[in-house]
């Protein structure tokens, strides 16, 4: 199949590739760049292990083709640390608050809160759940997910995270 | 920098153990969170190929022919496979744990819609899917058996002509063709007579409707084969490594020494990589055909529509009691839809698992049970679903049936749960079906229960309400679901459990490096549950290393000792106690190297938290970490060096965690739009390793389980297409639906394990399914309901108060 020029920025930097015009972005990723981190779930848009950043806007990488990133700017949840290693407040939220378990839905969970605190710094609960509600977890049961955003929220915002009461 | 206090204090140097107890934060996650986990589909081996199947669109009909050219001759396609490749190979059929058979590619016929008849090997996955679509198989629809109450009709089709003709199963008698098996227990006789004699009876058919594990990442593997050293390297989503192994080595007659099996990181579970699937089979063939690697990864639509369905089970149940309240006997009879092939996951013994667990937590004087278990034209199994073998079905069904009786009785149902709760002293308790429940202090925990939620105002609040109902001031109908489950894990004890033969015990292998670093390698393997974290947690606090210098290695079955796996919440129970037991030889030794370097017997040492210390003079002690580098260098005459140590533990009997939960449920009669208020959980596991850990496994067993109750159906037509094989239709909570949980726990330790520890994973699915599907029905009590089938979704219900006339 003939395949077509794409050119990109993937976690900050320029890649530049050929790919079929069939091949999806999220094959793209994990095998052509061997992004490994945005994982395979479902392959219907459903569950969100794929989710990264594209453009400013959280997007399922498994319905949306290579070529039509072509130009676009992405971040994966390889692109979350810092250079010198230390981690996003996420990162450190989801390890404090227990809010992961298999570690499956976690890359494309955590990109899914980042996108959601660019657009809402101190979201309350109900919109943290309405905010990651296109992304499934099968083993936290969320509520631990949930206290890991809000942890991230509180040090983002440089406040003290203090647990809600039950 | 931190500067070392001079004289810690023991509770200082406990706290840097971060052992038994401790919110010990998981290792595991600094790799998660950063997206550096290892899965299967993550791997990439040189000149890799990938596999795909070629499916059935017909749920039963015959193979006339079957056409692989076209597919072939796509560019990139290296070979397709189907049955006629594998049958030479006695590879077209695979034993299953359950004593059966099932079908690797479908010969001459087809018995459920997915099944697999042709493998695609190419060099790419698009091309593989591309060249699937080009096998053409010509078919012969024949009639379905979808329903399992038909499947013995005498005029039913015949399903499985591989052995229509055997008179006998791997379970005894067939009684039909289409019979799988009749598995009994208890006394027939005594319970027919407290029947007979009983006050007041209760008969229902309680369903629990088949459903699937849906782990996110779906069912996959890798396969290699070196033609020089005619060995098999198989990476794979495997529970349970070592099982996977011993049965691919005889199935396919390579010496298992030469197959090297790896379980990487785990994308969830939930029983739905116990087994062995024709995927693995067919990537072992066509690595050994091509001799490349080959990759093959379920989608979504393959995991829930072919690997492991659970539960299927149509229970007839019938209590016996007395007029106060007092139960007397118990009797079930299960009809088990067990799809084509009988896949079950359960030990060899137990064709039905543990589901003679159905008395539960009460004190049934008699009680007998009788599952038979029958083919359909659906997908094979059934596995357990987060549960240890058919412990949630049998939990559902007596939950269930305690409350119809209450409700015919007029008994607060919790009033009539404590009347017949087994009591404390009670412990050991021989049930009547035979099991020999460790340790319970049911009581303590359901009063803890009722009195946390505040039951009585809440029971005061729904009699106002219902009145108000009834004088149409609202249309909302409360729902009190009360439920008190005891659960059976730990598989097993090597006189009633094995897997192929093959004892249930599990190991553990630790050796102390001469730094006082440690490495430990389990039979087991963890898909979340944390195995990295609290395994080391164990180990500290059994010989005094920090858990930050323990490392701990699961799923290599050539570094493991042998292991039956994870599953059954078995891990904790069997593979917890080997790690203790395998550390405790560590200290011994330890003490004996002790003794030697401060010149003591080893009788005048005693323990203290990380060190051996001299009876009556405290200042003079050796640390394990001292201890470590003296075993390689000073250790006592003929004596060998070194610290490491291996057990594999044959647990002396299960354990029995369980515990008391009670949900609040709201429901608009109008709409069937159901709210879950409340819901509150109070779990007894026995010592708790990790408290942090314990309440993130009860949190997604109850969302499993709301799942399961409010939701979730695999289903099929009546032509035997399965309908809800996509995430569109098969009910995943997300976290808008998901309730808030409450926790909360008793410790009462089980007496027979090294540490105390019961298993607590599956206790929340298993406890919660029962306690969502009470408040619904609860709701409708008063309205002379007396059972109302899962899944509760909110169609189902309005479906319910329409009938109820609630409507008019």
């Amino acid at each position: 199949m003939a395949k077509s020029q794409i050119t990109l920025t993937v976690n900050g930097k320029k890649e530049e590739a050929l790919v079929e015009p069939r091949t999806l972005l999220i094959h793209f990723l994990r095998e052509q760049l061997n992004l490994t981190g945005p994982h395979i779930g479902c392959e219907t848009t459903h569950c969100g292990a794929c989710t990264i950043d594209l453009n400013g806007m959280s997007v399922k990488s498994c319905t949306m083709f290579a070529v039509q990133a072509n130009g676009a700017d992405i971040v994966t949840i390889e692109g979350m640390a810092a250079a010198d290693g230390t981690l996003h407040a996420l990162q450190e939220g989801f390890r404090e608050m227990h809010g992961l378990q298999c570690g499956f839905c976690t890359p494309g969970m955590i990109m899914r809160a980042h996108r959601l605190l660019q657009e809402n710094p101190s979201p309350t609960e109900e919109e943290i759940r309405f905010g990651i509600a296109g992304n499934l977890c099968r083993c936290t049961g969320y509520q631990n997910i949930v206290k890991a955003i809000q942890y991230a929220a509180a040090k983002l915002g440089g406040v003290p995270y203090r647990e809600a009461a039950e | 920098m931190n500067v070392a206090t001079p004289n810690p204090t023991s509770a200082e140097r406990a706290e840097k153990l971060q052992g038994l107890g401790c919110k010990r934060k998981r290792v595991e996650d600094v790799r998660f969170t950063q997206g550096k986990g290892n899965y299967v589909d993550d791997l990439k081996l040189p000149r890799m190929l990938y596999g795909d199947f070629v499916r059935s669109p017909h749920a039963h009909a015959r193979i006339k022919s079957i056409d692989t050219s076209k597919a072939k001759a796509v560019p990139g396609v290296l070979a397709v496979l189907t049955a006629a490749d594998l049958k030479p190979l006695g590879l077209h059929y695979m034993p299953t744990l359950a004593g059966d058979v099932a079908a690797v590619l479908a010969e001459e016929k087809v018995l459920f819609q997915n099944q697999e008849v042709a493998f695609i090997i190419a060099e790419d996955r698009y091309i593989a899917a591309d060249a699937a679509e080009l096998v053409e198989v010509e078919y012969e629809a024949l009639p379905v058996v979808i329903d399992p109450f038909k499947a013995m009709a005498p005029d039913a089709p015949v399903l499985r002509e591989d052995i229509k003709d055997k008179t006998d199963g791997a379970h005894g008698k067939r009684k039909h063709y289409n019979h799988i098996f009749e598995w009994q227990m208890g006394d027939r006789e005594a319970t027919d007579l407290a029947f007979r004699k009983a006050d007041v009876t209760i008969k229902e058919l309680i369903s629990y409707q088949r459903v699937h594990p849906c782990p996110l990442e779906t069912c996959q593997a890798v396969a290699s084969f070196d033609k020089i050293t005619s060995e098999l390297t198989l990476w794979g989503t495997f529970q349970a490594p070592h099982v996977i192994r011993t049965v691919a080595s005889l199935i396919s007659k390579i010496p298992e020494h030469k197959i090297h099996v790896i379980a990487p990181d785990i994308g969830g579970g939930f029983g739905n990589k116990v087994g062995a699937y024709p995927g693995y089979i067919c990537a072992i063939v066509a690595s050994i055909v091509t001799g490349r690697p080959v990759k093959w990864v379920e989608d979504r639509i393959e995991n829930l529509s072919t690997t492991a369905f659970a539960r299927d089970y149509h229970m007839t149940t019938e209590i016996a009691c007395t007029k106060d309240g007092k139960v007397t006997g118990l009797r079930v009879h299960t009809l088990a839809d067990h799809g084509a092939f009988d896949a079950c996951a359960d030990p060899s013994k137990w064709p039905a698992g543990f589901f003679n667990i159905v008395t539960g937590s009460y004190d049934f004087p008699v009680a007998h049970v009788a599952v038979d278990g029958v083919y359909t034209n659906k997908a094979p199994g059934g596995v357990a679903y987060r549960c240890s073998f058919r412990v949630t079905e049998a939990a559902y069904c007596i939950e269930r049936a305690m409350d119809i009786m209450a409700q015919k009785l007029g008994m607060d149902p919790a009033e009539f749960r404590m009347k017949n709760l087994i009591r404390r002293e009670q412990f050991p308790y021989v049930s009547a079906l035979g099991w020999e429940y460790d340790s319970g202090d049911y009581h303590t925990a359901l009063q803890k229960a009722l009195d946390t939620v505040g039951y009585r105002q809440l029971r005061a609040e729904q009699k106002a309400k219902r009145e108000a109902f009834k004088r149409g001031e609202t249309r909302e109908l409360m729902g009190i679901g009360v439920i008190f489950f005891t659960e059976i894990v730990g598989a097993g004890p090597s006189r009633n459990c094995d897997i192929l033969g093959i004892a249930m015990f599990d190991s553990a292998e630790i050796r102390i490096h001469p730094t006082g670093s440690v490495i430990a390698r389990l039979g087991t393997k963890s898909q979340g549950q944390g195995h990295e974290t609290t395994y080391a947690q164990i180990i500290a606090t059994e010989i005094g290393l920090a858990a930050d210098n323990i490392a701990i290695e699961e799923g290599n079955t050539d570094t493991a000792p042998y292991g039956l796996g994870t599953y059954g919440s078995r891990s904790t129970p069997v593979s917890g106690a080997a790690t203790a037991m395998a550390a405790r030889k560590i200290k011994a030794k330890a003490q004996m190297i002790a003794a030697h370097l401060l010149e003591v017997h080893d009788d005048d040492l005693e323990w203290d938290i990380d060190r051996f210390r001299v009876r009556g003079n405290p200042e003079r002690f050796k640390t394990m970490t001292e201890l470590a580098w003296a075993a390689y260098n000073n250790v006592p005459p003929g004596m060998e060096p070194g610290l490491e140590a291996v057990s594999y533990y044959d647990p002396p009997n299960m354990t029995y965690p369980f515990g008391a939960y009670i949900c609040v449920a709201d429901i608009d009669a109008d709409t069937g739009v159901t709210k879950i208020r409340r819901f509150y959980a109070l779990d007894d596991c026995g010592t708790r390793i990790n408290p942090m850990i314990i309440e993130g496994q009860i949190h997604g067993g109850l969302t499993e389980a709301f799942g399961i109750a409010m939701g979730q159906e695999i289903h099929y037509d009546a032509e035997g297409n399965v309908t809800t094989a996509s995430l569109m239709d098969y009910f995943l909570p997300t976290a808008v639906e998901t309730p808030r949980w409450e926790t909360d726990w008793t410790t009462t330790p089980s007496p027979h394990h090294p540490i105390g520890a019961k298993g607590v994973g599956e206790s929340p699915n298993v406890g919660g399914v029962p306690c969502f599907a009470n408040a619904v029905n609860d709701a409708f009590a008063f309205l002379g309901s007396t059972h109302i089938q899962m899944p509760h979704d909110n169609w189902r219900t309005w479906t319910v108060a329409n009938k109820l006339g609630l409507h008019a």
